[in-house]
This record gives C-alpha cells, sequence and structure tokens, in this order.
C-alpha cells in the first residue's frame, strides 16, 4: 500500500511542476472576446482571416474565442481577462472598457461605420401564419397581445427593443419623449415576463409557447430556425425599427503588453473586407457592403431604420437616461 | 362491532404505507429519473450520428479533458489537507479547534458565485495582486490556475468532513498501541491510521470529486470562457446551449450526467465495502484477537 501511493504523489507533483513550465505560445496569438451568438460568425472568420494573414505576411496566426453574455465579457476583460480585441454587441459595454482606461475614446473612429463592420435590426417573430394580425409595433401595446422579451435593464436584446419601440413612437408625427414612454410604458405592460436573456426569451416563446410575440434581432431569427425549424414561426419587419451595430475595439493595454498590435489591427480591418463581409451575410448578419447588401437582398428586406446616435444622441446618453437606476425603464416598471 | 383487525404495533396500515412509498417514488422519478431522462433524450433527438458529431468537437472534447484535469488535479492536494486536518481535529485538544471546523465548513456556506468574485477581487487586474501579477505577466485568473484554485476552495471540506467522525469514532488507541510498540509516526500513519480511514477517504474523494467536475459558478467567474483554453464541461454546456446548439449542449449535458453516475456506482461500491469491512470487523475481530493472543 505504500510505495503506490508514494509514486503517486511523486507523479502528481512532478505533473504540477511541468504544467507550470510550459512555455508560453509558440506563434503569434490573439484572443477575440465576444458575445455569445456570434460564434457561428466567427468560427467562419478566422480560417478566413487566418488564411489572408499567411498569404499576406507568411506568418501563421492562433485565434482563440471566448464567449459569453456581452456584460459579463468586458467586466471579465476589465478584470484580467487578455482579450486582444473585443466584438461586441452594444456600444455601451465598450464604453464600460473605455471607463477602465483599457480602449481608447474615440474607439469608433479608429474603423469606418461607427466600427460596426455588421448590423442587424430588431424584428417581430410571430407565430405561425401572424394569427393576431401583428404588423407594426402599434399591435403589439394593443390589450390582449402578449409581447415575450428580455429584460430591458440587464440584456443587449431588451435594450434595443425597449429603444426600438421609444424611437418608433417618437417619430410619429406630434410625439415627443412623454408619449413615447407611455407608448414603451403599455408595451411593457403586455410582457408577461422579462426573460434573462436572448435565449431564454426564445426558449419562452417557441418552447413554452408563451407570448404572440417575441422582439428579437434579425439574425437571431435565423438560429432561431435552426434549432425549432424554419416552419415553426413568420418574420414580421415593422415599419421602422432600430440599426443594431456590434462594435469591434483593439484593447490597448493588452496588444502593447503582448506586441500584438499589427495582428489585431488587421484582424478587425478584415471584417470590412469583400470576404469578411460576405461571411456576414452568410451569417444572417448585414453587410455594409452596398454591394454585397444588394446580393443578398433576398435574405435582407429593405426595412427604415434609425440609429441609436440619431435618436438618442449615442449610447452614452441613452444608457443612463434609459437604464441606470432611476431612469426611464425604473420611472415605467415602477408606476406598473 | 367487529374485532379489530390485526396489525403489528410498529408497521403503519397498509394504505399508509403504500402512499407514502408511493409519494417517495413518484418524487425520485420526477426530480432525477425524468431530468435525466430528459437530457438523454434532447441530446438523442437529432439521432446518435448528431450526438456523436456533438462531441467529436474538438472544444467539447477539450472541455471533457479540462474538466477531468481539474478534478485529477485537485484531488491529491484534497486528500492531503483533509487527512491533516481531520487528524488534528479527530485526535488533538487545541486551542481554536472550533474556529477551525467553522472554517472548514466555510467553502459550503458560501455561494459558489461569491467564491468565484472573492478570487477575482484578489487575483484580478482591479485586485490586491493584480497589478504585481500582472507585471510579472503570472496569470491566475482566466487562466488555469484561478480554475484549479476555486476548484479547491469549493471542494476542500468534502474529505475533511467525511474523516473526521469516522476519525472521532476510532479514537487514538491503535495509534498510541503502535507508538508504544515503537512504530514511527509515518509507520504508524501507513499502517495503522490509513488503512483505518481508507473507505471514508476514498468516500470523500469521489464526492469532492464528483463536486469538482459538476462546479459552474465559481469558475465560470474565473475561467474567462476561452474556447478550447479555459472552458470546462459545465460552462460548455451553458455556452453551447444559450448560441441555439441544443444538441450540442445537452449531448456535452449526457457526458457530465455520464461521468456523475460513473461516480454513484463508484460511491455506492465504496459504501457497500465500507459496510462490509465494518461487519467483518465486528464478527471476526474478536474471536481473532483472542487467537492471536493465546
Amino acid at each position: 500500500m505504500v510505495r503506490p501511493i508514494r509514486k503517486l504523489f511523486l507523479a502528481l507533483v512532478a505533473a504540477t511542476a511541468l504544467t507550470a513550465a510550459l512555455p508560453a505560445y509558440a506563434e503569434s496569438s490573439l484572443l477575440n472576446v465576444s458575445y455569445d451568438v456570434s460564434r457561428d460568425f466567427y468560427k467562419d472568420y478566422n480560417p478566413i482571416f487566418q488564411k489572408h494573414w499567411k498569404t499576406t505576411t507568411g506568418e501563421s496566426i492562433e485565434l482563440k474565442q471566448s464567449h459569453a453574455g456581452s456584460s459579463k465579457q468586458v467586466r471579465a476583460v476589465a478584470d484580467g481577462l487578455e482579450a486582444d480585441v473585443v466584438t461586441m454587441n452594444q456600444a455601451s459595454d465598450i464604453d464600460f472598457l473605455v471607463e477602465k482606461g483599457l480602449v481608447v475614446k474615440d474607439y469608433a473612429k479608429k474603423f469606418p461605420n461607427n466600427a460596426s463592420p455588421y448590423t442587424s435590426t430588431m424584428v417581430f417573430i410571430v407565430r405561425k401564419g401572424n394569427p393576431k394580425a401583428l404588423m407594426d409595433w402599434p399591435d403589439l401595446v394593443k390589450p390582449g397581445v402578449q409581447v415575450i422579451l428580455p429584460h430591458p435593464k440587464n440584456t443587449g436584446n431588451g435594450r434595443y427593443s425597449y429603444l426600438a419601440a421609444w424611437g418608433y413612437a417618437l417619430k410619429q408625427p406630434g410625439a415627443n419623449d412623454k408619449a413615447a414612454q407611455e407608448f414603451v410604458g403599455k408595451l411593457l405592460k403586455n410582457a408577461p415576463l422579462f426573460a434573462s436573456g436572448g435565449r431564454d426569451a426564445t426558449t419562452s416563446f417557441m418552447q413554452r409557447k408563451l407570448g404572440d410575440v417575441l422582439v428579437s434581432f434579425e439574425s437571431e431569427a435565423e438560429l432561431i430556425a435552426k434549432e425549432f425549424g424554419k416552419g415553426e414561426f413568420d418574420v414580421v419587419y415593422p415599419s421602422l425599427s432600430i440599426l443594431t451595430e456590434f462594435p469591434v475595439a483593439l484593447v490597448e493595454k493588452v496588444v502593447d503588453k503582448k506586441g500584438t498590435r499589427k495582428q489585431a489591427q488587421a484582424y478587425l480591418d478584415y471584417l470590412w473586407s469583400k470576404e469578411g463581409q460576405e461571411n456576414a451575410a452568410q451569417n444572417y448578419l448585414r453587410p455594409r457592403d452596398p454591394e454585397l447588401l444588394r446580393k443578398y437582398a433576398a435574405q435582407f428586406p429593405a426595412i427604415r431604420t434609425f440609429t441609436v446616435d440619431e435618436v438618442f444622441g449615442g449610447w452614452p446618453k441613452a444608457f443612463p437616461a434609459h437604464f441606470k437606476d432611476g431612469g426611464t425603464f425604473d420611472q415605467i416598471y415602477q408606476s406598473k | 362491532m367487529s374485532a379489530p383487525s390485526l396489525r403489528m404495533a410498529t408497521a403503519e396500515p397498509r394504505w399508509l404505507r403504500w402512499t407514502l412509498t408511493g409519494i417517495g417514488l413518484a418524487f425520485l422519478f420526477f426530480f432525477l429519473a425524468l431530468p435525466l431522462l430528459a437530457v438523454f433524450y434532447e441530446a438523442l433527438a437529432g439521432g446518435w450520428s448528431a450526438y456523436l458529431q456533438a462531441l467529436k468537437e474538438p472544444e467539447t472534447l477539450h472541455a471533457v479533458g479540462l474538466t477531468l484535469f481539474i478534478a485529477l488535479f485537485v484531488m491529491p492536494f484534497n486528500v492531503m489537507v483533509g487527512v491533516a486536518a481531520a487528524w488534528a481535529i479527530a485526535k488533538f485538544e487545541f486551542r481554536g479547534k472550533s474556529l477551525l471546523i467553522t472554517l472548514i465548513d466555510l467553502p459550503f456556506a458560501v455561494s459558489p458565485v461569491v467564491v468565484g468574485l472573492v478570487f477575482l477581487l484578489i487575483f484580478g487586474a482591479q485586485g490586491i495582486f493584480g497589478p504585481w501579477l500582472s507585471a510579472h505577466d503570472v496569470k491566475i485568473v482566466f487562466a488555469l490556475p484561478g480554475m484549479v484554485i476555486v476548484t479547491l476552495f469549493i471542494t476542500f471540506p468534502f474529505v475533511a468532513r467525511e474523516l473526521i467522525p469516522l476519525m472521532q469514532a476510532q479514537g487514538r488507541e491503535e495509534e498510541e498501541a503502535a507508538i508504544s510498540l515503537g512504530a514511527t509516526g509515518w509507520n504508524m500513519f501507513w499502517r495503522v491510521t490509513l488503512p483505518n480511514i481508507k473507505w471514508g477517504l476514498l468516500y470523500g474523494v469521489i464526492l469532492a470529486n464528483a463536486r469538482a467536475m459538476g462546479e459552474f459558478g465559481a469558475v465560470s467567474v474565473v475561467s474567462g470562457h476561452i474556447r478550447g483554453e479555459t472552458n470546462t464541461l459545465p460552462l460548455h454546456v451553458e455556452i453551447l446551449y444559450n448560441e441555439y446548439n441544443a444538441v450540442g449542449a445537452f449531448a456535452s449535458a449526457s457526458v457530465l450526467a455520464l461521468l456523475a453516475l460513473v461516480t454513484l456506482v463508484a460511491k455506492t461500491l465504496v459504501e457497500w465495502q465500507m459496510r462490509r469491512e465494518t461487519e467483518t470487523l465486528d464478527t471476526v475481530l474478536p474471536a481473532e484477537a483472542v487467537r492471536s493472543k493465546e
């Protein structure tokens, strides 16, 4: 009994020492910290970029991905997760890293199109055949209609849904902020629950069959189809919706420390290349390239959109006004 | 009036026994068997080939490997610390003993997420040692060391908790006898203490192991979710589910469930062995002891 146990201890101690002494990276490597549903996009994009990098520089590069809820992800980066680049679904998440001094303040100007290589928009997912004839935002505030959406205060999808409805109401003739708040208040009254994330909202709507309409990203509709089948629901495009941007940024501190600035910059730049844009379209994200947008027109019906910058003066204003404690969401919700 | 029906005073009426057993079984079915079946049902919803395909993903395989590695890695530490703590508590009297017991129970009482956050506050970039670690290029959180540390913290009470009552019941006579017969400390440990506690120790290790493999909250906070690097199986399940890959998520969950089942079987075997040994001791030992004295 004595010998084998001692040997096992020794072996484990040796293994510990070996693991600790393992060398760092043989080749340059980038870590891309991203939100949760971007996996398919970057799974396809990474080999595209690796090939491009190999042909232009002759170097090979290792690309690592981290995906989880976006707010959790930026928090991890602030706490020391060594991301060379962050690719998020909301500017407010990157603003958090600006506050922490990890990303430059004018990151949106470092790349074209507000540093967002592709976009999407908020659409309605309704039961097959659209039995309640829900065509536009006013149909969603009618009594007796149940709307499923993720929590507007803590989730990206929820915030975009909220701002989409607010912006629609604000753009109606003679409308003002007060009218918009009332409109959104009616919408929230029709929500039987607030899901804890996009995925939960989908599960509530598709699996538990709750509600008449799910407000979600256009790109997410395709993911839902992948899992639940295309014939299970209809997608309705409202007359006006919000343009959702997916900003990317270099994490200055990390690329300087690791000496990967050149690679990281190229990695993000290449998102705007023809190949990168085509990959976006194939993953149901609207490419910025007008030519490709035309090519994939069947997949992306024309829809009038507004941006957060146009209607709300940017996320740094919209976020505190609506979603911080005491913002319009709290006002509506407390009076509900 | 008819004569009262005959029944044993120690037994409940038949209908009550059946109802209670029925409730118990129904409870077991709905809360244990059904979810387990659901996991396998969902995992196999796309057929065997989709199931195997999902498991063959390099990221899933890596997650399985990482989960097993962490569980195996923390095991020797758990054994050493657990045995030492249990020994000190069960066989000696010293000041601060109850404080030590409380400290051992602490990981049971604290929510795993809080455990993760605490280590983030200590080793994270904005934490106490963060700047120093970063300057010396030592990675603790969002890397393997951090995940091992939180798993250790979460699992280390199991061995000690299992051994303390056992060692207390056994007392210290046998060890004292060994010492008085001239055994060295190590000799006594390997030949007297360890054989006495081996099943209890194994039982504690198995429980700690099950916990280490299934741990989600604390590991989630310090992992950083890097695919193929710091993603354990429970984290992998969540992330696959969130990105609409139900088959992948449930396939991974089924692997986790299988690991748990293996652990359960091991646990049952150990329990069975433990009971057999105690019974043998009770019946055989007195006779043998007498014989050896003669």
